[in-house]
């Protein structure tokens, strides 16, 4: 399996996403996600109806809302029906599935979608729904709370410290600044501690967004983009269920997923990393073996921009975008999903020789 | 730009949840404040257990009692608790690996402030008053520089093993419709129906979401539908529905009003239930301040003629 490349060339061809917004009353979440779809549409000529193959993530939890995902499919034209699936989790899972499909040659050309719109609800209320049952749910802990245990972690361990973590913070909104959809474009002050260790800068602007991207298998994603993003492997790996039984300083599912996705086989020159705590890059970068060499969230990352159910697919889309404008030659993309770091997934990509 | 509508929305729900026979243990003996871990195959022994092991996934039963003092590993504090945490003033989160066990527990510790606690801390469990089968029976840990108790060696049998747990569940939302709803919804306060074309295949949605379902493009156009509609295809309904004051039986319907493409639903009156029928001509009755037709009733013209709205069904 290591080594073996994919049973197909395919591409991440094109991405879009919406500028990210504390609230958006206005807008229902198709209304939200259809200027998206257009846009990678029409970056690529493509119609709806010559998609093979659509899939999408969100949760109906952050607004509250049964079904909305179903609702979201007005805006693909999903009517007489197409060949769809839906992933209740971040979009770059619906990526991974999109992914296979193009591999199993069922499909030329996929959609990916995913859209947050958790501005009605309290995410970091919403978010403990998602822990286990019987030993944690009932105590409420909330995603900061969990995040501040794996940072606390973290300092016991001399793996950083509180001016360390603002300092991945700051690094983060600079380069938020050439971002035009980040919410926190710019440094902000560090602020005060939401839940200890971990203060304002520390956590992410968790609001509304969407995002969409196309894929397309070998010459057809050669027509449909100058320079295609080649997906040289995704994989996806989960810890055990208990925090109490994992290490949380540190994160052998990434680096698996890693492992197997290829990222080690050469350097990666670019890193977009699903970090929404400041704490987690930490995790992150120690995971995936990135020294300084790595330009690590150009975009901002999630400490930017972090829409729920979204993050993850902008990060593949933002290091695909960074191939597509020559900006990168390989670069990694990673999602994550769960309280800690819970669950990891590793795309990388490269851009064809210039 | 009339308002953007937002209404409070409350999601609850008790989740019944049953146990596996680990669970079942561990969460009977915290009613009895005994503690118990599970052992691994490699003789680790895991607090909370679990049913099955993390590395090998096998079946694991083997129950072994811990102390109910420990160690923290981690810990955050929480100045600002919030619904449903375990205590409502501040205290901190920890990981607290009980003494005998080779993971931690996650709870809440309460202590005056953030510089009387460190990882490396000692603890113990505070129990809860009453106590039920739940991890709530550990009210929170607290402070505790004694030496560790001998644990009992209980073996996980007791009377009334607990089999279940209810899980209250809450998430409170604010409820926006968007601007497609919106307009609709507020266009119905006055009494008037109002649906979207779609730009591309021209086709009238009602109520509109703000996109065309076989196009994926946006809608805009509102187009004025109705008042009167053709009843397409019904249901007579025999169950009473909770807090609903409705005779039954009735008739709900679906409802093409004039110059809609698409069907809504309502309530059928004015007319005995089993007179209802397909092609049956119907106009909306608005109660006194609803802000919706409460119903729909016979218009009294000619049944509609089936081509007319076949493609509606």
């Amino acid at each position: 399996m290591l080594g073996t490349p994919p049973a197909r060339e395919i591409a991440v061809v094109a991405f879009g996403q919406t500028d990210h917004l504390r609230t958006t009353d206005e807008l229902s979440e198709v209304e939200m996600l259809m200027p998206v779809l257009h846009e990678v549409l029409d970056r690529t000529g493509l119609k709806t109806s010559d998609i093979g193959f659509t899939c999408s993530g969100s949760s109906d939890y952050l607004a509250g809302r049964p079904f909305s995902f179903t609702m979201a499919l007005d805006g693909v034209g999903a009517w007489p029906p197409i060949s769809e699936s839906h992933v209740e989790t971040d979009g770059a899972w619906a990526l991974y599935e999109a992914w296979i499909k193009l591999l199993t040659g069922e499909a030329d050309t996929a959609l990916v979608y995913a859209h947050g719109k958790s501005s009605p609800g309290s995410v970091r209320d919403v978010l403990t729904r998602q822990l286990d049952p019987y030993y944690v749910a009932p105590l409420w802990p909330d995603a900061v709370a969990l995040a501040a245990l794996q940072a606390q972690a973290l300092i016991d361990a001399g793996d950083t410290d509180e001016s360390a973590l603002a300092g991945v913070a700051a690094r983060s909104r600079a380069a938020a600044a050439d971002n035009p959809h980040a919410q926190v474009p710019g440094p902000p002050p560090q602020g005060e501690y939401v839940v200890r260790p971990l203060r304002t800068g520390d956590c992410p602007p968790s609001r509304d967004g969407a995002a969409a991207v196309i894929l397309a298998a070998g010459d057809r994603a050669r027509k449909l983009c100058e320079r295609p993003a080649w997906i040289r492997g995704i994989d996806h790996r989960i810890e055990a269920h208990s925090l109490g039984v994992r290490d949380l300083t540190d994160s052998p599912s990434t680096r698996l997923a890693a492992e197997r996705a290829g990222a080690f086989e050469r350097p990666v020159d670019t890193a977009e990393l699903h970090a929404p705590f400041s704490s987690q890059e930490v995790v992150l970068r120690k995971a995936l073996r990135l020294d300084d060499t790595v330009n690590v969230n150009p975009s901002g990352g999630a400490l930017s921009a972090n829409p729920v159910m979204v993050a993850g697919l902008i990060r593949i889309g933002e290091a695909a975008a960074r191939i597509h404008r020559g900006e990168s030659d390989r670069a990694l993309g990673h999602a994550t999903s769960g309280p800690c770091l819970q669950q990891n997934l590793v795309a990388v990509l490269e851009g064809d020789p210039r | 730009m009339p308002e953007v509508l937002k209404a409070p929305l409350v999601v609850e729900f008790p989740f019944t949840r049953s146990l596996g026979p680990v669970q079942s243990a561990f969460l009977t003996g915290l009613r009895e404040r005994v503690v118990l871990g599970v052992k691994t195959a490699d003789g680790r022994t895991l607090v909370p257990p679990v049913e099955y092991d993390p590395v090998t996934a096998e079946d694991i039963r083997d129950l072994v009692e811990v102390a109910p003092t420990g160690t923290v590993t981690t810990w955050a504090w929480n100045h600002e608790p919030r619904r449903g945490q375990p205590l409502d003033r501040p205290f901190a989160w920890v990981l607290v690996q009980l003494d005998g066990a080779d993971t931690a527990l996650l709870h809440a510790l309460d202590a005056p402030g953030p510089d009387a606690v460190h990882t490396g801390m000692r603890v113990r469990i505070r129990w809860a008053g009453e106590r039920s089968g739940a991890i709530t029976d550990i009210a929170c840990f607290e402070p505790y520089d004694g030496a560790a108790p001998e644990p009992g060696g209980h073996d996980g049998r007791f009377e009334e093993m607990v089999t279940g747990i209810v899980a209250p569940a809450r998430l409170d939302y604010t409820y926006a419709p968007g601007r497609a709803q919106a307009d609709y919804i507020n266009a119905l306060a006055e009494r008037r129906t109002v649906g979207e074309r779609c730009p591309s295949c021209r086709k009238v949605y009602v109520p509109p979401r703000g996109a065309c379902p076989t196009c994926g493009v946006a809608t805009s156009e509102q187009v004025e539908v109705g008042p009167r509609g053709t009843v397409t295809t019904y249901c007579i309904v025999n169950i009473k529905a909770k807090n609903l004051d409705i005779e039954v039986p009735y008739v709900y319907a679906h409802i093409a009003l004039d110059g809609a493409d698409l069907a809504l639903h309502g309530r059928i009156g004015g007319i005995p239930y089993d007179q209802v029928r397909m092609g049956l001509r119907v106009e909306p009755v608005w109660s006194e301040g609803g802000r919706y037709p409460d119903h729909y009733r016979p218009t009294g013209e000619p049944d509609a003629d089936y081509e007319t709205y076949k493609e509606l069904v």
